[in-house]
């Protein structure tokens, strides 16, 4: 088995959450991005599974409780900006600097 | 595989979660909402018995004796280590909910929820302690984390409240993100999940190619589940989120933030490198050196400018973050073993033990004295000492502890740290000479707000007399008791807590 593309896209789609996350101005794609980041997470946990021929099948049951946990997290997340957006009636993440230095 | 579970051992972790489900029961009850307080309180008390039975069981004869207890595959182990830690967390959490109780009654917030949250995040903090695999680990550090997002914005018609959620919520999850994708890494070199079997898996590589120490993909591994810890212990250059989520959130929350959640963290990263990374200490040696002296360095100079002493104080806990990680930083680098490395692994626990007690009561201090002048502005406290003396003490006694003064704790855990320091050579002195020089800045606003309680006069808006109650909830007068009498004790008699490090030191005996 070839894991390398398995890596790239992995690696790929860590990135593109990343970038997301800085350079996205509302919060719920912010959310998104960090999505995508746990998603590239995933594809890593599975594929190196596959690669290792795990007899436990230790990257697959890991990714089992990444996807449990990312989930739990967005249920957090969409509560704050529900939250945010109720007070301020946007969800810019932008203006968010009541606090300075 | 053959799953047979200690329940002794487990304990501990049992109670806390049959205290967090009774919490939501009473919370369904028809009864006032402090109960859920009390429950909390109870159960936190009760899960700390099964600590001492576990930590005392040679003596004991219905005990039966096992030097480490391990579970599931090696990935959950009880040791003298972990029940240390756990008692710190579950003293802490005690005296967090004592904070708490007050303020909550107070505000009308939703105090059944709030403590649901608040032990679902001491019960992580418990587990983390044990965890010594990836998955475990990961699971344990989200629950810490997790509850304390919602925790943060827990007033939620207050702006700011919400901006320290949502700033804390963000920052959180990308470091969680930052640290899976490092263990997704270390999982696919070493192809293990526990941490014993992960650091083998290294030493196997080092036996099969002996010049092996760049294999570049598992440095990239390392580099980045250390990232995700330095983000959780508020370690500069990763800790913009801390002060503004330190200002913005309930005060008792914050005090939860800056030491349970803390030392959770803390935790992960000793049980990280130490277990897991034990080889690969050239790389993680430097990095934990440099987040050290520049945590002291930029949390020390930006505490200095502050005139709020919530901020003041989160920025003042990055700088003592730097404190606590100096002596393995420094002990690491220097790549020495044996006595040396148990006694920067010492200075190391016993400073996050003492830390715990005097920022506590620190942030209890200033919960007091906000409710009863409405400020939490350094320049408000001016005269504190006139018309409310206990209050004025007690701030004393935390800031001064905090800057390292004898006779007050602050000072044992000072002093372990530079011994350990300077003993083990120039990595080490240099480190020394930076943590010296933070030491005498840090006096500087310390000693600012203790003499504004004391020889400021009181300024003119401020009301005090008849027009403020100088009523303190009970509960958070205990704590503050609590706090104090721990703090002035361990300074007199630092072989109290000393015992407790030194008996976490076999945990690094086989590094």
């Amino acid at each position: 088995m070839i894991i390398n593309q398995f890596l790239i896209l992995g690696a790929a789609l860590f990135s593109i959450g990343v970038y997301g996350v800085l350079a996205r101005r509302n919060a719920v794609l912010v959310l998104l991005s960090v999505e995508l980041m746990l998603a590239a997470v995933n594809i890593n946990l599975v594929a190196f599974d596959r690669y290792l021929q795990d007899s436990i099948a230790g990257g697959q049951i890991f990714a089992l409780f990444v996807i449990t946990v990312a989930a739990a997290e967005v249920g957090i997340g969409l509560a704050i900006v529900l939250l945010i957006f109720r007070n301020r009636k946007s969800a810019n993440v932008d203006e968010l600097d009541l606090m300075k230095l | 595989m053959n799953v047979s579970l200690d329940f002794h051992a487990l304990l501990p972790e049992l109670l806390l979660t049959a205290t967090v489900l009774g919490v939501l029961i009473v919370d369904l009850l028809p009864v006032r909402k402090q109960w859920t307080a009390v429950v909390g309180l109870v159960g936190l008390f009760a899960a700390f018995v099964p600590l001492l039975t576990l930590g005392f069981c040679d003596s004991l004869a219905f005990c039966e004796e096992t030097a480490v207890r391990s579970m599931f595959g090696g990935s959950y182990v009880i040791d003298t280590f972990s029940l240390v830690l756990k008692g710190l967390f579950l003293a802490s959490a005690f005296l967090a909910v004592l904070i708490s109780a007050g303020y909550l009654e107070r505000g009308r917030f939703w105090e059944g929820e709030y403590y649901f949250l608040l032990l679902c995040s001491v019960l992580g903090a418990v587990v983390m302690a044990s965890s010594r695999g990836l998955v475990t680990m990961f699971v344990a550090l989200e629950l810490v984390t997790g509850p304390t997002f919602l925790l943060a914005g827990w007033r939620k018609g207050n702006a700011r409240s919400n901006e320290a959620a949502l700033k804390f919520f963000i920052v959180g999850v990308l470091s969680a993100s930052v640290l899976l994708f490092g263990m997704s890494l270390v999982y696919g070199t070493t192809g293990e999940l526990t941490f014993s079997g992960i650091r083998e898996a290294i030493v196997g590589f080092e036996l099969a190619d002996p010049g092996f120490s760049d294999l570049p993909l598992l440095n990239i591994a390392v580099l980045f589940t250390l990232l995700g810890f330095a983000f959780k212990i508020a370690a500069v250059p990763f800790h913009f989120w801390t002060p503004d989520t330190y200002e913005g959130a309930p005060t008792p929350v914050t005090a939860y933030l800056s030491v349970v959640s803390k030392a959770a963290g803390f935790v992960g990263l000793l049980v990280v490198s130490y277990q897991a990374f034990a080889t690969l200490r050239s790389i993680w040696g430097p990095a934990l050196w440099i987040l050290a002296a520049a945590s002291m360095t930029i949390g020390n100079l930006s505490a200095l400018r502050q005139d709020n002493i919530v901020r003041m104080l989160g920025y003042s806990s990055i700088a003592q973050g730097g404190f606590i990680l100096a002596p393995f930083g420094a002990a690491v680098s220097s790549g020495v073993t044996g006595a040396q490395l148990e006694d920067a692994f010492f200075a190391t626990v016993t400073y996050l033990l003492i830390y715990a007690f005097m920022n506590l009561g620190a942030f209890a201090v200033v919960i007091a004295t906000a409710k009863r002048i409405g400020s939490v502005d350094v320049n408000d406290w001016g005269g504190l000492y006139q018309y409310a003396p206990g209050l004025a003490g007690l701030t004393m006694i935390f800031f001064f502890s905090l800057a390292g003064i004898p006779p007050l704790a602050g000072w044992f855990a000072k002093l372990v740290m530079f011994r350990s320091l300077i003993g083990v050579g120039n990595w080490g002195i240099a480190l020394a000479v930076i943590a010296a020089v933070n030491s005498v800045v840090a006096f500087v606003y310390y000693a600012r707000v203790v003499k504004a309680a004391w020889f400021d006069p009181v300024p003119e808006d401020v009301l005090t007399g008849e027009a403020r109650s100088a009523y303190v909830a009970p509960t958070l007068g205990l704590a503050m008791g609590i706090a104090a009498a721990v703090v002035v004790v361990v300074g007199i008699f630092p072989a109290v807590l000393s015992e407790l490090g030194e008996m976490t030191k076999v945990f690094v005996a086989g590094f």
